[in-house]
């Protein structure tokens, strides 16, 4: 070092009094001649391409741990001791480093590796499904040497191996970049597809008879910087440069992953993840991707019907709202508006749930209104002090009260999983049924349903749990955990950590797409009003005139199905909105065939209350409408326009009347596409102190309920390359219950609540809390929703021999 | 089956118990299955996963890598003739010719009885004793065609057993580590003590007095 760059250095520095004081982070570095500032441990590669220099590379993934397989992301860095050829992203910037990624010898290097990554690589790009989007292709464009030495025969393999039921992997496209294994192992925590054999056999595989059956398979088709892992649902189906495109949100649960979706002639071909800091980092889960298939299912209802002494017959929009409005007119006459009950809107949009809160608010005037169908939590739960994703996956400590993550929101449960991974928060559990997090958690509490709160309890006695509570941050996922009993002592569990933790942040771990944004927009009751379960005891009981049902199916995901039942027989008039005609609106008199996800435009609110757009990519099936342009024409014909004519009026109106959504305009999302966090409105009921004490009858077991993530949900369903993959009910026992009830793992049991019976197979599963059954719910064969009595605080088990 | 025995599971268990972390015991597990079996099969990978708390692919890919690692059944002699330029320039060729020959068999195949495998092998670090070969990786030196028909007879008959273990057999004495030698485990990171190797302390190899 001179004097003179002594002085330099010395004179920085000490800066002028009032200029601002050096950023400790910020590291001064020199990228192809030009000085820029870089962030203290950010790789050259990163540092490169924030400051508008892609270096190119192939397994270089920035929400991945970099592992310099691929060699592509050489260039040349002088650390002070002459330049060095070095892998990018393998680097961390360090003062006065100089990088240059356009020399001579640095091209020379791209050329040399492409031409190796090339030397296997079949050169067949018009016959690869990746041709036209794939990064082998435009980098050896952009930076390979335009021919090869080599001429020998390419390696040759099997044509494509399935390496699980959705993806299929070509490994003579394979260039060994470890990023799907790297997905597998990191991310997903699924580590079934590896590397195996050596040297020139290198290649991907899964263990015999174990394929990589992940739920999140789809992120590495995506991902693939090559041809070589397809995706069944899309494979072969339409070229690059044939789709269109726009961004939207996935609607599939709540937590509102951001997507790209595809289509080509008008038909949905593939969903891809785009990366949104604050939620989903560009991953999505095999549900949410490959569920468009439903969309373009055949059994999609396709225009309105209308029961006559045929049963249900397609007919005209005319014809339907006409016969949809006198039932609501003649219901109205019957009984007034506090016997009709609205129920559902979920499903749709923030303006779909507007138009329909607005029509049952204030054009019907009913106060029976509810977006939840008995699986969530009461809706109290929101107004808590919120916590955000972001908020949770960054917290000290994450309590989990809510159900298995991975099965209901498989993306939160990456998210949380990478903040332990990567030693950021560590999780303490409560729950019924151990699943996908309990392996991460720090500490897991099985309990017994209805004991919740002397679980809760005991652990906040226990010291080096309130140590770690008294650390820093504390985020609490609250839930709804087992369908099997009521909500009662979850709440009250709830209840009590934040009576410990007053300063703890609550995320609601409710389900169903956009429940959250339904409910902060008034499908929740008025003062008086019914909730769902209200609502369906009083139409078993006759007295609800007209039940309306916007996009909801009790008899599939009320926990009680005996009451569905009864609620829709006794219901005397049933309107359904819905894109299937399922088991539910097979029992209306009007079903409005309802447009899908994909096919009308909007906006959504996640679990953490972001509110992001909802894009229109195809035209609806037939003559199918969106839920708020049904709404509107149904409004028109009781007497009261909401004068809606474009779903960007109904987004103003809702911005205009919520006052929490105040700002959240088309034209303020189209400015943030990450979204815009929308807080509770007011007027939703704080959740109540409840008792919930529960004795033990004579009764043996305690029953479990819960979903999983493929279940006979008509997105699974009606998606061939999904429905497969749920599984039939099993009732699961631990094995040494298994033992002293006296049955056989594999044969068939009577399983009986004071409520009903169900004959089903039991399985051994050591998973299972001591004491408890647990039971998928909504699948195929037994229906655990018989034994379900949704009044009861738990469901008591009886498990008998046929 | 051809899981561990429960011999073996027991032994596997302490293996493990000297890692900070259990998948480091991968390989000495893979070893110790390859002594059961005389090979590696899919089950005792599967065992060994669950018994490290990795996926069978994870163990796959560590079993796949090796070389010394075999996936098929091998002969009870493994006969490794090395071909590297010293055994090569000595005559490796010609013992290969005889290996086969003698054997009934090309070089990477096992003998119908089940009693031999023949293979290339790379160098054995043993060029000044070229030609080389080895016999369940246990060292032959300077060796003519004739005397390995004559191995290969005294290996028929037996009259090597007390030398040369069967496929697979790493060592027939157990290493097993004094307790207040044992490193424990505790991860790199973790340590707070300096390392035990560092420790004053009896020696692993101190005898113990009569």
């Amino acid at each position: 070092m001179t004097l003179s760059d002594t002085a330099t250095e010395s004179a920085a520095e000490s800066p002028a009094d009032d200029a601002p004081p050096p950023d400790p982070n910020a590291v001064s570095v020199t990228l192809n001649g030009t000085t820029i500032i870089a962030r203290k441990g950010e790789l050259v590669i990163a540092a490169a391409e924030r400051h508008g220099e892609y270096i190119p590379r192939f397994c270089y993934h920035d929400r991945m741990n970099p592992v310099g397989m691929c060699r592509m992301c050489l260039v040349e860095v002088d650390s002070g001791r002459g330049p060095q050829i070095t892998v990018s992203c393998m680097v961390t910037v360090a003062p006065d480093m100089k990088i240059d990624t356009e020399s001579a010898t640095v091209k020379r290097m791209q050329e040399g590796v492409l031409e190796l990554l090339l030397a296997n690589h079949p050169l067949d790009c018009p016959v690869c499904d990746k041709g036209g989007e794939c990064p082998l292709q435009d980098q050896t464009l952009a930076y390979g040497p335009g021919e090869s030495r080599f001429v020998e025969e390419k390696r040759h393999y099997e044509k494509p191996v399935p390496i699980s039921d959705l993806v299929f992997l070509d490994r003579e496209r394979c260039i060994l970049c470890d990023r799907c294994t790297r997905f597998a192992d990191e991310v997903a925590g699924d580590a079934m597809i590896q590397f195996t054999s050596r040297g020139n056999n290198t290649q991907i595989a899964t263990f015999p008879n174990e394929p990589f059956s992940s739920y999140f398979s789809g992120n590495t088709v995506q991902i693939c910087p090559v041809g070589a892992l397809t995706a069944q649902p899309y494979r072969f189906k339409a070229r690059p440069w044939d789709l269109e495109q726009t961004e939207s949100t996935c609607t599939t649960c709540a937590v509102g992953c951001r997507t790209v979706v595809q289509s080509s002639r008008n038909e949905l071909l593939r969903y891809q993840g785009v990366d949104s800091d604050p939620v989903n980092w560009g991953w999505l889960c095999d549900r949410g991707r490959f569920n468009f298939e439903a969309i373009n299912s055949d059994s999609r209802l396709a225009e309105p019907l209308v029961r006559t002494a045929d049963g249900l017959v397609p007919t005209s929009w005319n014809a339907a709202l006409s016969a949809a409005a006198t039932l609501i007119t003649d219901a109205l006459a019957a009984g007034g508006a506090e016997r009709i009950g609205v129920l559902g809107g979920a499903r749709g949009t923030n303006e779909d749930a507007f138009a329909w809160a607005r029509l049952a608010h204030d054009v019907i005037g009913s106060p029976n209104v509810y977006a939840q169908l008995g699986d969530g939590l009461p809706a109290g739960v929101l107004g808590l002090n919120r916590a955000t994703i972001d908020d949770v996956a960054s917290a000290t400590t994450i309590v989990l009260l809510a159900p298995d993550l991975k099965e209901e929101l498989p993306v939160l449960y990456l998210r949380v999983r990478d903040a332990v991974q990567n030693k950021r928060s560590k999780v303490i559990e409560f729950t019924p049924k151990p699943g996908g997090l309990t392996g991460q958690a720090w500490r897991s509490f099985g309990y017994e349903p209805g004991t919740q709160v002397g679980t809760v309890q005991q652990a906040l006695a226990d010291p080096v749990i309130a140590a770690q509570l008294a650390k820093g941050t504390v985020a609490i996922v609250a839930g709804r955990a087992n369908l099997a009993e009521t909500t009662a002592a979850t709440v009250q569990a709830l209840q009590a950590l934040l009576a410990a933790l007053p300063d703890a942040k609550v995320l609601p771990a409710f389900r169903r797409g956009n429940v959250v944004g339904a409910l902060q927009l008034g499908m929740r009751p008025r003062p008086g009003g019914l909730d769902s379960r209200s609502t369906l005891m009083a139409a078993a009981d006759g007295k609800i005139e007209c039940l309306i049902l916007v996009g909801c199916d009790p008899l599939a995901d009320f926990p009680d199905t005996d009451l569905a039942r009864r609620a829709l027989a006794g219901a005397r008039r049933i309107v359904a909105v819905d894109t299937f005609l399922t088991e539910s609106s097979k029992h209306a008199h009007v079903v409005l065939a309802a447009a899908a996800y994909g096919e009308k435009s909007g906006t959504t609110t996640n679990l953490e209350g972001r509110v992001t757009t909802v894009s229109q990519q195809v035209t609806p099936h037939g003559t199918s409408r969106p839920d708020w342009m049904i709404a509107t024409a149904l409004s028109k014909l009781l007497g009261s326009d909401l004068g809606f004519t474009s779903v960007g009026e109904v987004t103003s109106a809702a911005a205009r009347t919520v006052a929490t959504y105040a700002g959240i305009t088309t034209e303020a999302l189209a400015q943030s596409p990450d979204g815009i966090v929308a807080e509770v409105p007011a007027g939703i009921d704080p959740i109540n102190a409840v008792s919930s004490a529960v004795g033990r009858n004579s009764y043996d077991f305690r029953l479990v309920a819960s979903r999983k993530l493929y279940d006979q949900a008509v997105g699974t369903a009606m998606s061939p390359s999904l429905a497969h993959l749920a599984v039939a009910a099993t009732a699961h026992v631990h094995p040494l219950d298994i033992e002293r009830a006296g049955v056989h793992v594999g044969s068939d049991v009577k399983l009986s609540s004071p409520k009903g019976s169900i004959i089903i197979r039991v399985e051994a599963d050591e998973t299972v809390v001591r004491g408890t059954v647990w039971v998928p719910f909504n699948q195929a064969g037994a229906n655990v929703g018989e034994l379900i009595d949704c009044t009861a605080v738990v469901t008591d088990l009886r498990i008998e021999n046929l | 089956m051809s899981r561990l025995t429960d011999a073996n599971i027991k032994l596997a268990k302490e293996i493990i118990g000297r890692y900070p972390r259990a998948r480091s015991a991968i390989i000495p597990l893979l070893h110790l299955a390859q002594e059961q079996h005389g090979h590696i099969t899919n089950a005792a990978i599967a065992h060994i996963g669950e018994l490290v708390g990795a996926t069978s692919a994870e163990v796959l890919g560590t079993c796949t890598f090796y070389e010394m690692f075999k996936m098929e059944p091998v002969g009870k002699y493994l006969v490794n003739i090395c071909g590297t330029m010293s055994c090569a320039l000595l005559g490796s060729d010609e013992l290969m010719h005889r290996a086969e020959h003698t054997l009934g068999i090309k070089a990477g195949s096992t003998t119908a009885d089940g009693l031999f495998t023949l293979e290339h092998a790379e160098c054995q670090a043993a060029c000044t004793e070229a030609p080389c070969l080895q016999v369940n990786y246990r060292h032959r030196y300077r060796v003519t065609p004739d005397q390995l028909d004559a191995l290969i007879v005294d290996l028929r008959a037996g009259n090597l057993d007390g030398e040369i273990p069967p496929h697979g057999t790493v060592a027939r004495v157990r290493q097993h580590i004094p307790a207040g030698r044992a490193v424990g485990a505790v991860a790199p990171e973790d340590a707070t003590d300096p390392p035990v190797w560092l420790s004053t302390g009896p020696s692993i190899n101190a005898k113990t007095p009569k």
